[in-house]
């Protein structure tokens, strides 16, 4: 008898699994690290132009946001056609924007009161009159460094 | 009786499958999303207790319409030139060689009915309620853009290199902090040679 015997040929050694769930597992954690969730469901088409002198937001936790376009399909009838702000996730009049802000800043933490960004996301189709009250209202509750949120690309595809 | 060896081994056959579902539930709802913009800051609302004098040659008036056309400097000017003409108005650095407000680094015209030097250039910005807000992000892009090519210019004949590059190098916050000191200063050093005046006005009629 060889000490080296031939094995049966016709039957495969299985592929160990035993590591498959580790795989996962490190996959899981990598996509549960990066997740962000929504918190708000858009209401207003949003669009955003494009920029390339940007800079990118990089702390989340200091950061504002207010959407504004013309809403949806599905909420023109009720709305109609004119561009709104949206703050969380309902339709806002412009007066509301301050007391939104300042309860915003309220939620964070004391040490970051004073560094928060708002950041306006903005159709590019809607017109500056929005804007230009949105900024009105910051300005009056003191919330002055804003960030025009873009896409990053040429400008000049915005004027097409 | 017979007594149980130790306890028995819980059967771990269905974690893959367990692990499997919460990796689809993360996959379906992550949105790797890095928001990115221009940043700007708003004048404060109470006016500034002494009013202050701006000579006119200092101000570069930038007015859009509401069907997106530029008039600047009282001209009707294309976009794609905004950017060389605020370059040079800011770049111009009038003021008369050996007076106090002379800008040695300045390589503009030195015309002295333009802006005197960089510190005290002011671009103005308007705009019509109507303006499409994309065509006020092009304008904004293109003025910030003016700015930073100057300061990329003096940062890379001081420190050979971009200065945007220093600037996102600066706030990023994987820099470590001995980094971020060094560029801090170098940052601050560049951003008063061409500080970014950039008044936006209040709401007028065109």
């Amino acid at each position: 008898m060889s000490k080296f015997a031939k094995k049966k040929d016709g039957d495969l050694p299985a592929v160990s699994t035993a590591s498959l769930p580790d795989i996962v597992f490190m996959l899981l954690f990598f996509f549960m690290t990066v997740t962000t969730m929504k918190d708000s469901s858009l209401l207003v088409e949003n669009v955003l132009p494009n920029a390339d002198q940007i800079k990118k937001l990089e702390k989340k936790d200091r950061v504002i946001y207010i959407y504004a376009g013309k809403p949806t399909q599905e909420y023109t009838k009720t709305f109609g056609e004119e561009p709104k702000i949206q703050l969380n996730d309902k339709f806002a009049n412009v007066s509301e924007v301050g007391t939104y802000v300042l309860a915003e800043r309220a939620t964070k933490p004391q040490e970051l009161q004073n560094v928060l960004t708002t950041a306006l996301k903005v159709d590019k189709n809607a017109s500056m009159g929005i804007v230009m009250d949105i900024k009105q209202e910051l300005r009056k509750v003191n919330a002055l460094k804003v960030n025009y949120t873009t896409y990053e690309g040429n400008a000049f595809n915005n004027i097409q | 009786m017979p007594r149980r060896k130790g306890a028995p081994e819980v059967n771990a056959g269905s974690m893959a499958d367990i692990a499997f579902l919460l990796l689809i539930f993360f996959l379906v709802t992550t949105t790797i999303e890095t928001d990115a913009g221009l940043d700007r800051m708003l004048p404060p609302i109470e006016p500034p207790e002494t009013d202050v004098v701006i000579k006119q040659k200092n101000i570069f008036t930038v007015s859009i319409n509401k069907s997106g056309q530029l008039l600047v400097e009282e001209e009707l000017m294309n976009l794609d030139d905004l950017r060389n003409a605020a370059i040079a108005f800011l770049d111009n650095g009038g003021a008369a060689a050996g007076s106090p407000e002379y800008c040695n680094y300045c390589q503009g015209k030195r015309d002295a009915s333009s802006s005197d030097n960089p510190q005290k250039a002011i671009i103005s910005l308007k705009n019509d309620r109507e303006t499409a807000y994309k065509t006020y992000i092009t304008v904004q892009n293109e003025l910030v853009g003016a700015y930073n090519d100057l300061r990329n210019r003096e940062a890379r004949r001081l420190y050979n290199r971009d200065f945007t590059e220093m600037e996102s190098e600066y706030l990023n916050p994987e820099t470590p902090s001995s980094v971020r000191d060094e560029l801090k200063e170098k940052v601050k050093r560049i951003q008063e040679l061409f500080p970014q005046k950039l008044s936006e006005a209040e709401t007028s009629k065109i």
